[in-house]
């Protein structure tokens, strides 16, 4: 077998008990908050009798201890079937397919955002060292590093949607304009740079500091001299032995930071109405909707899981000197 | 021979900015180098010698650091004032450099053959063929094995012999008018070194190349070099033909560098044989863990050492030379059990320390003590010198007051102004700092020294002074010097007998006058003909 995939295959393996941990501590955990999924389900109705409750809670299998519920969810997640949802009235596996790409499309713009222009802005701020490109460069990284992700993008509603009027405040799409075909992507596009621009900026600020430290580093390593006296100039000096070099330290800070950015998607959908997986988190929080709550969990630490391995596998294969095992 | 040189400096003057230790780092510069001929530039460290190459290639920190006065004329053209766009025409091109370090001087993600091609792609209008035909042409010429294969190898998975090769085909691949090259063979083993000494030789006589050589030993100078130019902090003190300087130096400060080359004559042997032994090794093996997957099922061992046994008496310097991976440092720190042996024992008076408990290793630990090779990283940066020497007394039970006062002392004694005391270890010089390094050692009054390369990092004339104090120490203290190193020049010098390990195991052994004499195991032989400059005894002088 290729020892690529032996090397896939142990991860993956690995990853499993991982897995495992992650779903029987939350599990736990939601437990120890007082109430349950009848609880808010009643309070929503304004009331319920006690025998109505009691049924309620047979049904659902919430009469039974912990322990038996806990074997029961994980009997079933190992077939990957992850319930009901008491509160979308669907398969979890539906709710959460039907909102997935939402939250992957605003992750990856915004992760990509932030890596293309963090990379380039602190490579220009590292080769234009202590100039005046590179103190406004600094400066603003330190403003987006500083300000919280719902501040800036309360503010840019306010600017962009309430003032001039250019985006849409929220959502994901405009409601009853029924567009198709290329129409609605650009709808879509449309209601994402707000969101995409108000996650990233952060992490943008993160890698651009952190580009502009390392690319200052490697102009000063032996070979990159070498490169110099072999006639090597500008952009291909740039390309080829430094920036290459100078990203190790960037990537190991995405795949790093992979969860947090899961995390600042709740807030942001939140805040711009997206119908993503972190908005539906939030209200299963509210909701004590367990299964919903759970399958979002599962599917956070799959994506973190593989992010990992996949920054492992690029970080290989940018620096030869690292073999996967 | 026709009338223009392949480089002229002249009167060249090269400004550090403003609050640097001198204003010039290099003054009144003069040096011609012509087709066909190696010429060295001599300088301790702070000579400014690197900074004359970088110079010539156009590749100082501008603009903090520059030419101020002067020209420097390839092939009769000024360098000076040329754009950087044709500066980048030049390099690589016309003129090209070798670095010290082949190993940081190559990109860790490109190839071998991509590193050699870039040149090609820069100054030629080759095409991807015969690109590739050059390139495996000039691996070829300078004597790599297999050059379709090391083509697509990376720089860390080829030998730094090879690494060296690698550099120097990329510098000759263009056949440049004029090859700098700073240092090569510094980072490598003497055996290697005499390779590319000859090599750059060879490859030279078959160009016609003119070669600017910068190095600080003079060794290697005596082995290549055609003109000699010496530098002394930016100043060039005297210039002229080998044969000229190496032999009959007028200049004091020459004189004394060539004084301060170990001369490659043992001591007089001395009449151990009856003093009593104080550490005896028996039968040490180490070895390490090989990288390999847990899947993969490739986890050899390598074998550091080898059962592996000597006897070190009172008084004694025994010096324990080989060349990188022979396993040497391996031995210095199983000894001092700053690395578990596998098994063997280390027996000084009649206690084993591999088998001692961690309460014994303490004590133990008072009478076998290091010097390490690079005194800058192995002295605590934010620990004033006096508690640096003191700390291991104090920690021993000695209060505090007496072993500052001790610690005052020792400064003396390893010829240190009593002020030093007070300051820190930036604040001096390599040689300086090792001295400090020395002191900390006997400040615990050891019976054994345990010294793993302690002057490969000092320039010679530094080098000369603390072999000196060392001998001295050692003499008036009655200790025995374990005394790790690569170069046999030093080794030649301090030792009283000499173990040659290659591959983790002891080829030979005895006294360093009779090694050096008469080596009996091939490998031997092959060390002591590779020392540069063999054939040259350095002339006695009378250094004022």
């Amino acid at each position: 077998m290729p020892s690529i995939l032996v090397y896939l295959l142990r991860r993956i393996l690995q990853a499993v008990p991982v897995i495992l941990l992650i779903m029987v501590g939350s599990f736990l955990l939601i437990q120890l908050a007082p109430g349950d999924a009848v609880d808010a389900l009643v309070g929503d109705m304004g009331g319920a009798d006690a025998a109505f409750v009691e049924r309620m809670r047979q049904e659902y299998g919430l009469d039974q201890s912990v322990l038996v519920q806990l074997w029961r969810y994980l009997v079933k997640l190992a077939q990957f079937d992850f319930g009901w949802s008491y509160v979308y009235e669907q398969p979890v596996a539906t709710v959460l397919m039907s909102r997935l790409w939402v939250t992957m499309l605003l992750m990856v713009g915004a992760l990509s955002a932030a890596f293309v222009i963090g990379v380039a802005l602190g490579t220009l701020a590292a080769r234009r060292a202590y100039s005046l490109t590179d103190n406004v460069i600094s400066t603003l990284g330190l403003i987006f590093y500083a300000m919280p992700s719902f501040l800036l993008a309360l503010l840019m509603i306010l600017v962009f949607s309430v003032k001039l009027g250019w985006l849409p405040v929220s959502g994901i799409k405009d409601i009853g304009a029924f567009h198709t075909g290329w129409r609605l992507w650009v709808d879509i596009a449309r209601h994402l740079v707000m969101p995409v621009a108000a996650l990233s900026l952060i992490y943008m600020a993160f890698y651009m500091r952190l580009m502009r430290t390392s690319v200052l580093e490697v102009m000063d390593l032996d070979f990159v001299r070498t490169a110099k006296a072999k006639g090597a100039g500008g952009r291909r000096l740039m390309f080829h032995h430094v920036m290459r070099n100078a990203l190790m330290p960037v990537i190991t800070l995405l795949g790093l930071q992979i969860s947090t950015v899961l995390g600042g998607s709740v807030v942001i959908e939140t805040i711009f109405a997206l119908p993503g997986v972190g908005q539906l988190a939030y209200t299963s929080v509210i909701k004590r909707d367990l299964n919903t709550l759970m399958g979002i969990i599962f599917l956070a630490s799959i994506i973190v899981l593989v992010v990992n391995i996949v920054t492992d596998m690029i970080y290989a294969w940018l620096d030869p000197r690292i073999e996967l095992q | 021979m026709s009338a223009t040189p392949i480089l002229q400096i002249e009167d060249l003057r090269i400004s550090l900015p403003a609050g640097a230790d001198r204003p010039y780092a290099l003054e009144h510069l003069n040096l011609t180098v012509n087709a066909g001929e190696i010429v060295c530039l001599v300088g301790e460290s702070g000579s400014g010698k690197s900074l004359a190459a970088n110079a010539v290639m156009r590749l100082l920190p501008e603009p903090r650091v520059h030419v101020s006065a002067g020209r420097i004329l390839l092939d009769g053209e000024d360098v000076c004032s040329r754009s950087e766009a044709e500066m980048r025409k030049l390099r690589g091109d016309r003129m090209a450099m070798i670095f010290q370090e082949p190993m940081t001087a190559l990109n860790p993600q490109k190839t071998v053959g991509w590193q050699i091609d870039e040149v090609l792609r820069l100054h030629t209008d080759l095409d991807r063929k015969g690109r590739k035909a050059r390139v495996l042409e000039i691996l070829a010429d300078v004597h790599i094995p297999d050059p379709a294969s090391a083509c697509n190898a990376y720089p860390h998975q080829i030998s730094g012999g090879q690494r060296q090769r690698v550099m120097i085909a990329m510098a000759l691949v263009m056949n440049p008018r004029l090859i700098i090259a700073d240092e090569p063979t510094t980072a490598l083993d003497v055996t290697t070194q005499k390779q590319i000494l000859r090599l750059i030789k060879e490859m030279q006589a078959k160009h016609g190349t003119g070669i600017l050589f910068i190095t600080h030993d003079f060794g290697v100078v005596a082995e290549i070099a055609d003109r000699i130019v010496v530098l002394r902090l930016g100043e060039l003190v005297e210039s002229g033909p080998a044969d000229q300087i190496l032999n009959r130096p007028q200049h004091p400060y020459t004189r004394a560098l060539i004084a301060a080359v170990p001369a490659l004559t043992p001591p007089p042997h001395k009449p151990l044989s009856d003093a009593p032994v104080v550490l005896r090794a028996s039968n040490l093996r180490k070895s390490f863990a090989a990288r390999g997957g847990l899947l993969s099922g490739r986890r050899n061992a390598v074998v550091a050492v080898k059962d592996l046994s000597f006897a070190l008496r009172r008084g004694e310097t025994l010096g324990v030379v080989g060349e990188s991976g022979s396993g040497k440092t391996t031995v210095s720190r199983i000894v001092t059990r700053l690395l578990e042996s596998d098994s063997g024992e280390v027996m000084i008076h009649d206690r084993d320390l591999i088998r001692a408990s961690r309460a014994d290793l303490r004590s133990l630990r008072k009478d076998i003590q290091m010097v390490f090779q690079d005194p800058m990283a192995s002295l605590n940066p934010r620990k004033r010198v006096v508690d640096l020497i003191a700390q291991g007394p104090i920690v021993h039970g000695v209060p505090k007051a007496e072993a500052h006062a001790r610690a005052r002392e020792l400064l003396e004694l390893v010829e240190l102004s009593p002020a030093a005391a007070d300051r820190y270890p930036h604040e001096f010089s390599g040689g300086q700092r090792q001295r400090i390094g020395i002191a900390r050692a006997i400040a615990m009054q050891p019976r054994v020294i345990v010294a793993d390369e302690p002057v490969s990092a000092l320039d010679v004339s530094v080098q000369a002074q603390v072999l000196r104090l060392l001998a001295d120490l050692r003499d008036r203290l009655d200790l025995s010097l374990l005394f790790v190193t690569h170069d046999l020049r030093v080794a030649a010098q301090l030792c009283d007998r000499i173990i040659v390990m290659q591959k983790g195991e002891i080829v030979e052994a005895g006294p360093t006058a009779e090694v050096f004499a008469a080596p009996e195991h091939s490998y031997t032989q092959a060390l002591l003909s590779s020392i540069p400059g063999r054939d040259w005894q350095p002339p006695q002088l009378s250094v004022a």
